[in-house]
């Protein structure tokens, strides 16, 4: 047998129906995570026609991208907190679930969180699995090795009534990261940098495989905030090949397989990476070892630079506008440029290390006058976690709020947002124009450069900071 | 799903690369739980000033594009997040069809479910059309060609099965329930479970 990459023998093992000339390929689908926005119009589809949910034990349901990050205990306290709309949208998901038989993790579940930081907390998110939700961010979960995607709403349909999709099979993009990253550098400026370098249509029509030592080299925590912005690149999905790192971070979670069956789901992973020939149909590589913190000056996340390096000249349209909106000059560094709002949160950079951090950087020191800044956790776990260490004191003392767990103002539908004109550092994915509030202005960067940031008052490098 | 056969229309040209779904629908109009009435809310933010009185640079706002049907945009159009409620908002403000030289893979797979289609066509063609707005063309669904004006055929991919169940009003559920067998067998015999 031909040597085959990892998507591939994740994708083979899925086929129930092969792709023809006359229908794209039936893919089954191991595991469904649904929130509150992309579901409601699926389950109405359900109902209209009569149909169940086929599998509800591989289905999973959180509360995320419109619920309030104020501390809300019941569905009574939500109607106080939340703008009625997304009350109505949340109250519906719970209506849904229970109509359907789907587990939720509502405001009583201590598993509660975004959407990708609950399913790799629970276990659920595993080696060689298909996981889709009606989420573009849903590459998250390849950082286990799983064939990760996020589909639209006529899809959740599709996968709640059949637990599958139909599925062109995509191509396959080699992204090796070689060398060892400085202190201070981290997975977001890794994943910056390669959206930089191809562009934020890149990856189109492409699953990425990132390899190469310093992606070996990461915690599962920094693997997922790479593989959460392949879809920045464009690609549908982004994998990394299971390892001890992998094996290690699932050991002991609520929903991995248990006993003898851990065992053997073990040995399976094991044989997942891809073969040592395999064909990758594009492939781009880039060293680490000089790679400096990143920050996006533009309204695309391939609009980024070093911190301390100048915003290049350009002349076209997109270009000039971006650039207007974001109140920013070419030629010039963002590094000083002034700061309203820091927010360190959403699925990309919200789990524990990441609120670790940016609390290193953070001890003992102080939010400048005039910003604000806002700390959430990716989910209640986090919180209890980063509680528990006193990262919550280390954030207040400096002056950030700390909340809830949820998508927060990572865009701008539950309460949490930027104001206009506003610029806002954000540990987040998306920096398009109005994503974290209409008219916002957004500079994407480490949680590291975020609280730097927020320290100094104006965009800056966390390196100092960490140095004394 | 009405069938769709041919559209016939004069394009409104959106010249921008990169457009993502947060443009086309912001994010504090997903709050909806149905499908309907998002064409309101669509390029919201370019559309309305702070005041919600319509921006007059606007491209979408321009008398000339009204009742237009077929957008032509720049490259990469509809990438970012997977939310259908952009193609639902396009087609609820009257647009049938996208023209561009890439189309993002989500907003694409979202279209093609709706009744949204995308087209995506050669370099030359696009710059032809982004600087002439208001041209009136053809999309064939059957022939798979773009007509421009003067007589030019351009060809357009799509993939055959999306096309059959547009050209049909056919939604893609139907196929796929009608695997059920397929799909026991799978689950039966499958190496591991999940
Ligand atoms: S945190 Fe942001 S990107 Fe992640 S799921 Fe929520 S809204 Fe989407």
């Amino acid at each position: 047998m031909s040597a085959k990459s990892l998507f591939a023998k994740v994708w083979d093992e899925h086929i129930v129906v092969p792709e023809s000339d006359d229908h794209p390929a039936v893919l089954y689908i191991d595991l469904h995570l649904t929130h509150e926005v992309t579901s409601p119009q699926a389950f109405s589809v359900l109902r209209e026609r009569g149909l169940p949910v086929r599998r509800t034990d591989l289905t999973l349901a959180t509360m995320d991208h419109s619920t309030p990050t104020l501390p809300v205990r019941s569905f009574k306290e939500l109607q106080v907190v939340a703008e009625p709309k997304a009350a109505a949208q949340i109250v519906k998901l719970e209506q849904n679930c229970a109509e359907f038989g789907v587990t939720l993790h509502g405001f009583d579940s201590e598993y509660r969180g975004i959407v990708h930081v609950i399913g790799p907390e629970l276990g659920a998110t595993q080696p060689g699995k298909t996981i889709v939700c009606g989420d573009s961010h849903t590459s998250t979960h390849g950082a286990f090795g799983a064939l990760a995607f996020g589909i639209g709403t006529t899809e959740v349909g599709h996968v709640m009534a059949t637990q599958c999709l139909l599925q062109r099979r995509p191509k396959t993009f080699a992204v090796n990261f070689e060398g060892q990253l400085q202190h201070g550098v981290t997975a977001k400026d890794m994943i910056l940098a390669l959206i930089g370098k191809i562009g934020v249509d890149g990856g189109v029509g492409h699953v990425f495989e990132y390899r190469g030592s310093a992606i070996a080299g990461l915690d599962m925590e920094q693997r997922m905030t790479i593989c959460n912005m392949s879809i920045e690149a464009g690609a549908r999905a982004g994998m990394i090949a299971p390892d001890d790192t992998t094996i290690e971070y699932l050991a002991g979670r609520p929903l991995v397989p248990q006993g003898a069956a851990w065992d053997q789901a073990v040995a399976r992973w094991r044989s997942l990476p891809s073969d040592p020939d395999a064909h990758f149909d594009r492939e781009v590589t880039l060293d680490v070892s000089a790679l400096r913190p990143m920050v996006t000056f533009g309204t695309n996340p391939g609009m980024v630079v070093a911190i301390d390096e100048a915003i290049p000249e350009r002349s076209d349209a997109n270009f000039r506008k971006a650039l207007e909106y974001m109140g920013v000059t070419a030629g010039r560094p963002l590094a000083g440029h002034p700061v309203n709002v820091v927010f360190v949160g959403s699925c990309t950079n919200s789990r524990l290390s990441d609120l670790e951090q940016a609390a290193a950087v953070m001890k003992g020191r102080h939010v400048a006058e005039g910003v604000r800044m806002l700390v959430v956790p990716g989910s209640q776990q986090v919180k209890k976690a980063a509680e528990a260490r006193g990262l919550d004191r280390v954030f207040t003392e400096a002056g950030a709020e700390w909340r809830e767990s949820g998508c927060s103002m990572c865009l701008g539908m539950n309460g949490d947002t930027v104001p206009s004109g506003q610029l806002a550092v954000s540990t987040s994915n998306r920096n398009f124009e109005g994503r974290q509030g209409k008219g916002a202005r957004t500079v994407l960067a480490s949680p590291a450069t975020a609280a730097a940031s927020a320290l100094a008052g104006s965009v800056a490098d966390p390196r100092p900071y960490l140095a004394n | 799903m009405e069938p769709i056969k041919v559209i016939r229309s004069r394009t409104v040209v959106l010249p921008y690369d990169d457009v993502d779904t947060d443009q086309i629908i912001p994010a504090r109009y997903l709050t909806t739980t149905t499908r309907d009435g998002l064409g309101e809310a669509a390029f919201a933010d370019w559309r309305y000033d702070e005041n919600g009185e319509p921006r007059p640079d606007f491209e979408l706002n321009q008398p000339e594009a009204a009742g237009c049907q077929v957008l032509v945009a720049g490259n990469n159009f509809g990438c970012g997040s997977s939310r259908e409620h952009a193609p639902w908002a396009l087609l609820d403000s009257g647009i049938l069809a996208v023209i561009s030289t890439e189309i993002a893979d989500i907003f694409r797979s979202n279209s093609l479910k709706n009744g949204l289609l995308p087209v995506v066509v050669d370099a030359d063609t696009h710059a032809w059309l982004l600087a002439n707005p208001g041209a009136e063309v053809s999309i064939d669904l059957a022939e798979r060609l773009v007509g421009l004006p003067d007589g030019r055929q351009v060809a357009f991919p799509i993939d055959g099965f999306s096309r059959y169940c547009l050209m049909n009003g056919i939604d893609q559920l139907g196929f796929l329930l009608q695997q059920e067998a397929e799909i026991l067998k799978f689950e039966q015999n499958r190496p591991w479970q999940p």
